[in-house]
């Protein structure tokens, strides 16, 4: 079963201490996947999987560094070998911070350089529109989409910076003067080498409804919804 | 044998904590011209051999104790 009724699988990981993992999973399905949650203890992704989403949180209570634990969960050892077959994979805030402590996304995230949890809608600029993940956005385009974190200064040295915004991977940046955090060159989401894994320290899953103000998260997670649905189409 | 491992953030990155403990030291009026908050963890392992205990000490900093891109780490052995 690779899809019901033509809705991807968008399977959600569920780490001990994550929390937005029922909201990622609700907007998921908002936009046409079939979003299931996995536990952190499985070895393996559900048969069919298109995408896999590492949602919000706190996972092993951000002992030692956040993500630093999650990472050596035995499902991870799952969406890392996924990942490196090419397969979609979306981390939000804690989710970031774990494919970053995975060395499946570049830079690190260090604690805000204001020391104070930021919990408030950002304006935000698409950097690049060309990715799995920012397809329904057009480069340029303004968002606004809620952050709340403790831990979102995204750190990479000049070298580093330098390699990924040569190679477009800065997809999203907070707008000019408004970087909640501290992270280096406004950085607020980045992509892999080979753009099919994308981390975001704001949380799209959190604006998919006119009722809590901007639906502009929906236009991420659409954009992940229709390239899970693309790969599946390709995969048939 | 007992080891301790000092992590703490290379030089250059930003260390807010590290700042906030300057500042509060600046208050209670210590002249410190620089504080920098790292962490540092005690090991107990069953070998005895240093050598061992080094090279087991390095693996488990760079696979887990430590983010090798923005700390750095020494390892010290009790009564050494």
């Amino acid at each position: 079963m690779s899809s019901v009724g033509g809705r991807p699988l968008i399977p959600v990981v569920v780490f001990p201490g994550s929390n937005d993992d029922r909201d990622a999973a609700r907007a998921l399905e908002l936009l046409g996947a079939e979003a299931p949650r996995v536990w952190h203890t499985d070895e393996s992704l559900p048969a069919g999987t298109a995408a896999v989403v590492l949602p919000g949180g706190f996972s092993y209570g951000d002992y030692l560094r956040c993500g630093a634990i999650a990472r050596f969960s035995p499902i991870m050892r799952a969406v890392t070998t996924f990942a490196n077959d090419g397969g979609l994979v979306l981390g939000i805030c804690n989710g970031f911070q774990i494919l970053t402590e995975a060395g499946l996304l570049p830079g690190a995230l260090r604690p805000n350089a204001s020391l104070s949890f930021v919990c408030r809608d950002v304006p935000l600029t698409v950097a690049a529109a060309d990715t799995p993940f920012t397809s329904r956005c057009e480069a340029g385009q303004d968002l606004t989409i809620p952050v709340k974190h403790g831990d979102g200064c995204w750190f990479a040295d000049e070298e580093l910076l330098a390699e990924l915004e040569a190679a477009d991977q800065i997809a999203l940046r907070y707008a000019e003067g408004a970087n909640p955090n501290g992270a280096v060159a406004d950085v607020a989401g980045v992509t892999n080498a080979d753009g099919n894994v994308f981390g975001l320290m704001p949380h799209p899953e959190h604006a998919v409804d006119p009722l809590l103000g901007s639906t502009d998260g929906a236009l991420i997670l659409g954009s992940l919804v229709d390239a899970a649905r693309l790969s599946l189409a390709a995969a048939v | 044998m007992r080891a301790t491992v000092l992590v703490r953030p290379k030089p250059g990155i930003l260390d807010p904590q590290g700042q906030a403990v300057e500042t509060s030291l600046r208050h209670l009026g210590f002249e410190v011209a620089d504080t920098r908050v790292g962490r540092l963890v005690d090991v107990e392992l069953q070998t005895d051999d240093r050598d061992e205990a080094r090279a087991l000490l390095e693996r488990m900093c760079e696979q887990l104790l430590t983010n090798p891109l923005i700390e750095s780490y020494e390892i010290e052995f009790a009564g050494a």
